[in-house]
């Protein structure tokens, strides 16, 4: 059995797919999002491992709360980056009859072999997908998070043609993402898709500031403030109407 | 056979005719609902006018420094005061009338629980209490807490001045025994003045032994109660010696029940019991007749609910230190499943909780939800709805009371169970279990004075803790600790029933009482957690120069309750366990079925005081946890985890309650409230279904509680209402060590 690198586990999560879901964080991710809240999930190496069954066991302990809608979300770090070990729990998740729930950046995304076989297999065993969307514009996208934007989008292109549902998550940054024109580029792109359950706006917040002065690592949005109101009401009138 | 009151014509007829059995009457008679909240009607004007006065009077109390007027010169009874209003013309308006004085907010004066205490309530606020009452009170005639102290033994003494025993019903009014106010209302007075005449006349007659005299001497006083009752009604008007007609008088007859109980009581709970659904029966049967309007209906609801937000007793400040924020535990049930599988949610549940909305969050009365997951989902999502809004609102699973209580039990403190008009309960406050944990280790002498207060066993030699030396030695200190506890409530229960004995509520109380004996745990987290660092890490002893044990440092990581980890939590279950058999050694009073409890209220706070560092790391002064919740900062593996872990502690081992109080954050429920209902709905389906006795469930960030704490002035927080152990208070009437309580425990929340 593959083993997976986990950073951590929650067992209460509300905002992370549909009901309640018992979250698995996975460690190791590629992608240095200037908001990212969770600097201490980067490395690759890092975690502890454990085996499908093993999460499996401990997130059982919280069927009964989930009725029927809720389940397992796996997070990240970015959880594609153990694929195999992905399609492994999945694939065991639904042979329990839990619902399973996606919550990725889609940076490792490529339709080179073998990945993207495994994805298709893994999205068989897929009931939601939380695709996080930084940027629509590319070259924005490479400064907020040090790589493109392209293959994301094909992400949710194949993520259609698989029709498999996704919610879509964007943090509202003040000054790199909130501006009606990117929020505009976003809406258009949505548009294309058939598969959008939902678009959830996160409003960015400083909180996770005091990690990465725990980890000595140079934190670069020091006093970008969250956003106002009205710049949240705006965004929701872009991108979710 | 011809029915005996014009009154009782429309309702489906059954056994209650022929006897006192409001539970027949509700079960042959209520309407279920299965709807939602959109028949709800706002406040009426005269709700509002009234409601803004009342809101005014609260304010120049809390101005005032916690008390806006007291009496000093009347002993409280049922017909010691003329009418009182809430305003001089508001008497038209108000829908619901009777207050325990002559003006709203007074307090009144009760010295049979002790006369000391009745004169320093009122010295503490500056009023001087009259010579004459002290003169009788002293010379004349004896108080409980007088009787209570004549008897104590010295170890009783040492227990209660050591703090292993805190809180105890020594000084104050037990509380905790439901009158079934809804006799009242179904009967009218000489129906019930019948019953008890009748029960008198059938006792005695095969010798006369102590138990019969004092039965016969309090069933006596019963029926003066009722009478005094009727004088009482008599003063505002009212005739309530036969059934009330209508719903306006069945919420009337049924206050004035209650209302009887608070002006000769000052018990530190005076539960209002499960009126909800029976007085839906009452607005029913009016709108078929078209008498009553949806608004009217509220708004008889709404005037009885601001009625019970008046109840005050004058309290002295150790009182307060205990159960802050001026309580009085107008416990209210709404919810709950019939025996026969029948939900019993009624329009009425939703009123009760529309008051919320209709006048503000508020602490009292305690609404409490009988829950289920077989509520309908529509009643679910409401309250949740309303739990969103307001922390104001407590859930008890009804799926492991009912079993034990059947379908028409009361919460008669915050979170006790008790049949309603069967069953009376001697509370017992708690015992610190932390303490005793410590006494194990030193040989029975207290960390904090250095008394020999425990029995004098070998103190634990070494540098570390040895498992196998420390168990034997902390069950043999439970088992010491039980007695004490047992013996010392025995003597304060004999001594209340002799000298403050509860007439007004007995009299609403079937004669043949059943009984149970509350006793109850403190400190319990920081016990399992001790233990379990004994148990699986290296506990060493920091001794002093005499060698006495005043600090531990566990070497090694040890699983911690609230993770839900089995490791952890049988040790819970094993605690439970053992200290109710140690209790259950013990002879009780009046042959009362012991049972225990796991709920603090705010006490842990002052238990905390008293407590010196514990094993699992805990510092010396800082509080306990509250209840049955997990140590702060003990919980690492999220709010199911945490839930998971107190749901395994058996209720039937705990009949007293177990007690979990969580904060949560609006963002961690969801993105809105809708979604932030339905979550709480799906958190509370699952926690009951696994068997947990009792949430409290309170929404909101912990800047909103640093704010209120800095800004108590600012009109938002003037109604801010927060759920603690067991019951609800206005975050600003805690005292600032509790806010900082608080404010401590929901930073470790769910956020």
């Amino acid at each position: 059995m593959t083993k997976g690198r986990i950073h951590s586990t929650e067992s209460f999560g509300a905002v992370d797919g549909p009901g309640i879901r018992f979250v698995i964080f996975l460690q190791g991710c590629n992608m240095r999002c200037r908001y990212c809240h969770n600097p201490d999930s980067w490395n690759l190496n890092g975690g502890t491992e454990m085996s499908p069954s093993d999460l499996l066991e401990k997130a059982e302990r919280y069927r009964s709360y989930w009725q029927k809608d809720g389940g397992i979300t796996v997070s990240g770090g970015e959880p594609l980056l153990q694929i195999d070990f992905l399609i492994e729990l999945f694939r065991e998740a639904k042979r329990r009859g839990i619902s399973t729930c996606l919550d990725t950046s889609a940076q490792p995304f490529s339709f080179s072999a073998p990945f993207i076989d495994k994805f298709r297999e893994l999205m068989s065993y897929t009931d939601t997908v939380l695709l996080d969307i930084k940027h629509i514009d590319n070259e924005e996208h490479k400064r907020l998070t040090g790589h493109d934007n392209n293959n994301i989008l094909e992400c949710a292109r194949e993520l259609n043609r698989l029709n498999v549902p996704i919610w879509i998550r964007h943090v509202l940054v003040p000054g790199i993402t909130d501006s009606p024109q990117w929020l505009s580029g976003l809406r258009s792109f949505l548009d294309t898709l058939n598969n959008i359950n939902r678009v959830d706006i996160l409003p960015y917040h400083s909180m996770a500031e005091f990690k990465y002065q725990q980890l000595g690592i140079p934190y670069s949005l020091t006093g970008t403030p969250a956003p106002s109101q009205e710049s949240f009401d705006s965004a929701t009138d872009i991108l979710c109407k | 056979m011809e029915l005996q009151y014009e009154a009782w014509e429309s309702f489906n007829a059954g056994e209650w005719q022929s006897e006192v059995n409001v539970r027949d009457f509700i079960q042959r008679n209520y309407t279920q609902y299965e709807g939602d909240e959109s028949f709800l009607a706002g406040p009426t004007e005269a709700t509002q006018k009234l409601w803004g006065e009342l809101k005014r009077l609260q304010k120049e109390e809390r101005a005032k420094g916690g008390v806006l007027d007291m009496e000093t010169d009347i002993v409280s009874s049922l017909s010691a005061y003329g009418p009182g209003y809430i305003t001089s013309d508001s008497k038209d308006i108000e829908k619901i009338v009777g207050l325990q004085t002559d003006k709203p907010l007074k307090r009144a004066f009760m010295p049979y629980g002790g006369i000391k205490m009745a004169e320093q309530a009122c010295t503490t606020y500056g009023y001087t209490p009259s010579d004459k009452i002290h003169e009788i009170f002293t010379k004349y005639c004896k108080t409980h807490n007088e009787g209570v102290f004549d008897a104590y033994t010295t170890e009783m003494k040492s227990v209660r001045h050591n703090h292993l025993l805190t809180g105890l019903p020594d000084t104050y009014g037990r509380g905790r025994i439901v009158g079934d106010y809804r006799r009242v209302a179904l009967y009218g007075v000489d129906f019930l003045i019948n019953e008890k005449m009748k029960d008198l006349e059938n006792m005695g007659d095969k010798g006369m032994i102590d138990e019969v005299i004092r039965l016969r001497e309090e069933v006596a006083m019963q029926i003066k109660a009722l009478k005094g009752m009727k004088e009482m009604a008599k003063i505002y008007g009212y005739d309530i010696s036969k059934p009330a007609t209508n719903a306006k008088e069945a919420v009337q007859w049924l206050y004035f029940g209650y209302l009887a109980a608070i002006k000769t009581q000052n018990g530190a709970a005076m539960s209002v019991g499960r009126v909800s659904t029976f007085l839906d029966i009452y607005i029913n049967k009016d709108f078929k007749e078209g008498k009553l309007t949806e608004t009217e209906a509220q708004e008889l609801i709404d005037h009885l609910v601001m009625k019970l937000r008046m109840v005050k007793f004058a309290r002295i400040p150790s009182y307060n230190q205990l159960f802050s924020g001026d309580p009085v535990w107008a416990t209210l049930e709404m919810a709950g499943i019939g025996q026969d599988g029948r939900h019993m949610v009624t329009k009425n549940d939703f009123r009760f909780l529309h008051t919320l909305i209709n006048m503000d969050p508020a602490p009292e009365p305690n609404l409490t939800v009988l829950y289920s997951s077989r509520l309908p989902e529509n009643f679910k999502r409401y309250a949740a709805s309303i739990s969103v809004k307001t922390s104001s609102i407590q859930y008890e699973n009804d799926d492991v009371m009912r079993p034990i209580w059947g379908d028409d039990y009361s919460i008669c403190c915050c979170v006790s169970a008790t049949q309603t008009g069967k069953e009376m309960q001697f509370f017992g406050a708690r015992a610190n279990l932390a303490k005793c944990l410590l006494y194990a280790i030193n040989g029975g002498v207290d960390t904090m004075t250095r008394e020999q207060c425990g029995p004098k066993l070998r103190p634990m030699e070494g540098e570390t803790i040895s498992y196998d030396e420390f168990m034997p030695r902390f069950e043999e200190m439970m088992e010491w600790l039980a007695g004490v506890y047992v013996k010392t409530l025995n003597l304060i229960h004999y001594m209340h029933d002799k000298y403050f004995y509860e007439a007004a509520e007995m009299a609403l109380i079937d004669t043949n009482v059943r009984r149970t004996f509350a006793t109850g745990i403190a400190g319990f987290s920081h016990v399992v957690d001790s233990i379990s660092a004994i148990k699986y890490a290296k506990v060493h002893v920091t001794r002093d120069e005499g060698g006495f044990p005043i600090d531990f440092k566990a070497e090694g990581d040890f699983p911690r309750y609230g993770n839900d980890d089995d490791r952890a939590d049988e040790i819970a279950v094993w605690v439970l366990k053992t200290f109710l058999s140690k209790i259950k050694k013990y002879h009780t009073y009046r042959n009362s079925e012991p049972t225990t409890s796991i709920l603090t209220i705010t006490s842990n706070v002052v238990y905390g005081k008293y407590t010196s560092n514990l094993p699992d790391g805990r510092r010396a002064g800082t509080p306990l946890a509250p209840g049955a919740n997990p140590s702060y900062g003990a919980e690492q593996s999220g709010f199911l985890a945490s839930l998971n872990s107190v749901a395994k502690l058996p209720y039937e081992c705990a009949l007293d309650g177990i007690s979990n109080t969580q904060t949560i954050s609006p963002n961690t429920l969801g993105h809105n409230d809708e979604e932030r209902a339905d979550t709480l709905v799906r958190v509370m389906d699952g926690y009951f279904d696994k068997g947990a006795h009792h949430l409290n469930v309170n929404v909101f960030g912990v800047d909103k509680l640093k704010d209120a704490m800095e800004h108590p002035e600012k009109e938002e927080y003037a109604n801010f209402t927060i759920r603690v152990s067991g019951y609800a208070v206005k975050f600003i009437d805690l005292t600032r060590e509790q806010q900082e309580d608080v404010i401590a425990r929901s930073a470790h929340g769910y956020l």
